[in-house]
């Protein structure tokens, strides 16, 4: 009796080690291969799916008071344009920048700093979320993004903003960019920020202006902006995953 | 005499293997996601001016070798080769906080880690919420896992038994002993629960449901604490059964979570009672 079951035993220890090994070097070929990273993709589908329908899209991000600001912000990712056009623009303190709106729009327009000054502002406090797994809290002051499309009044086709960035990501020139829905864009929290601690924006933290996408991750919130395009889809912007990140894999609902 | 009886039906043991799988999942690739920033704040941010609860990074001796380093409460541990820094797997030391052979992906790939991460959460969500299911329906948490007015009655010689090492034969191996009852049921409506709810409360989107409730907990950073902790105390829940498993008949208990048979000796003097779980001595 006992033969046997010996045997079926130190089998059972061999399949284990080797099928542990063998997992997790599955795992990376899994993880490296086309349909491998797709259907890994099916979980982030389910959160966007899940949390779109079951949460509510008006549902405001937690505000915070003064006594919970980070002494300083943190700075992620670019903290200075490395391009000799946007460096001029800062030395000149933005008076040349102009946020060029466009794509499906009824109005095409460019709003200087001051004109994007003079709209209705809003101020907010609030956490920064990095997919890094660290979090910031900040005082944001600027203009509705809401507001900012009624000016050009979107065409009934557009469904995305497009965020065009001054800041070169690599040697290729490839620049950063990002992409929302209408909803998350009209969201009142949604906003064209140029204050930060009741000071200009600072360059590390993206001047002159950034946007703040407050119920989802630090890597939406495009710094150093240019260009706001309204698009259709954007699948021939860039690598056609809709920003930056997303082209390196990160997803472009990023709301977990 | 020794008879074999059906100790657990099919669910339990389809459920069970998720679930092997799921957790080995969600721990590896979460290793990965914590790598991408291996500090733990609490409170609702990681700048608050508060000393961080732990941190794991790498630094260089004078003489040019890597050392890692995990501060745990602001005390110093060496941790070279395994936390803070480590090898790859090109034999290159590397900063990072848990080393590659515990990573989903094994190199540094946060994006494709949160991928896993939340595919394999869904996973253990939905068999969580069958099993629940199941065992109400089933009568699994009533009969098997509720403790009894005698276990707890014996809680202390249960534990003595425990301490060293003794563990009951016959009939009353039929059984689920009371502390691996409250064991279980800690972990399924306890820390299970909370982890994933540490989790979700990581979610900035989440958060928004009812502005504010992650304060609650102290804020999100704390919650990736606790979604931290709980992962910890789900690893030592698992080195503590695994042990248990072994000690207690590796090969008997591990067939009774395959085919479901479990044997056990037959009272003295009784005929062997034939392996359906109707007919089991209660």
């Amino acid at each position: 009796m006992s033969g046997p079951r010996d045997s079926r035993r130190r089998f059972l220890t061999r399949l284990l080690t080797g099928a542990s090994a063998m997992a997790l070097a599955g795992c990376d070929a899994i993880t490296d291969s086309r349909w491998g990273a797709k259907t890994l993709r099916l979980g982030e589908s389910a959160n966007r799916g899940v949390q779109g329908s079951l949460t509510s899209s008006t549902a405001l991000a937690q505000e915070f008071t003064e006594a919970d600001l980070s002494p300083t912000f943190r700075s992620n990712g670019t903290s200075s344009p490395n391009d000799s056009e946007y460096q001029r623009l800062a030395a000149d303190n933005f008076r040349d920048w102009r946020l060029k709106i466009d794509g499906l729009v009824e109005a095409p327009s460019e709003l200087s700093l001051e004109q994007l000054r003079s709209l209705k502002s809003r101020t907010q406090i609030t956490r920064h979320d990095c997919v890094e797994g660290w979090s910031a809290i900040g005082k944001w002051r600027g203009a509705y993004l809401s507001e900012v499309l009624a000016l050009v009044r979107p065409l009934p086709a557009a469904r995305f903003v497009v965020f065009h960035c001054a800041d070169p990501m690599d040697d290729q020139g490839t620049r950063y960019y990002e992409s929302v829905g209408l909803e998350e864009a009209r969201h009142p929290q949604t906003i064209l920020a140029y204050e930060l601690n009741d000071q200009a924006l600072p360059v590390a933290n993206g001047a002159p202006v950034r946007v703040r996408i407050e119920r989802q991750l630090g890597y939406k919130m495009a710094k150093y902006l240019m260009r706001l395009e309204l698009v259709e889809d954007f699948h021939t912007i860039g690598g056609g995953n809709g920003g930056y990140w997303e082209d390196q894999g990160y997803e472009w609902y990023a709301g977990i | 005499m020794r008879y074999r009886y059906l100790r657990h039906r099919w669910p339990i043991r389809v459920m069970h293997w998720i679930n092997v799988v799921a957790l080995s999942i969600l721990l590896m690739s979460g290793l990965q996601i914590f790598n991408a920033h291996p500090t733990l704040n609490w409170g609702k941010s990681s700048y608050n001016g508060r000393e961080p609860v732990l941190q794991m990074y790498a630094s260089e001796t004078a003489e040019g070798r890597t050392t890692g380093t995990t501060e745990i409460f602001g005390r110093k541990f060496n941790t070279t080769g395994f936390l803070g820094a480590s090898k790859d797997s090109d034999g290159d030391w590397v900063a990072r906080g848990f080393p590659s052979w515990l990573t989903i992906p094994s190199n540094q790939y946060l994006a494709m880690g949160r991928r896993w991460h939340f595919l394999f959460a869904w996973l253990l969500v939905i068999n969580g919420l069958a099993y629940v299911i199941y065992s109400f329906l089933s009568r699994h948490f009533t009969q098997d896992l509720a403790p009894t007015r005698t276990d707890w009655r014996n809680i202390g010689s249960s534990l003595w038994d425990h301490v060293r090492f003794r563990h009951p034969v016959g009939e009353a191996a039929k059984h689920y002993n009371v502390l691996q009852k409250i064991t279980y049921l800690t972990l399924i409506f306890g820390i299970l629960p909370m982890t994933v709810l540490m989790g979700l409360a990581m979610s900035p989107r989440a958060d928004s449901v009812l502005a504010g409730w992650v304060d609650i907990v102290g804020g999100r950073q704390s919650a990736r604490c606790l979604h931290f902790l709980g992962a910890a105390l789900i690893v030592a829940f698992v080195l503590v059964h695994v042990f248990e498993v072994i000690i207690s008949g590796l090969w008997n208990n591990l067939r009774s979570m395959l085919s479901g048979a479990y044997e056990v000796d037959a009272p003295p003097g009784e005929a062997p009672v034939t392996p359906t779980r109707g007919q089991e001595v209660s």
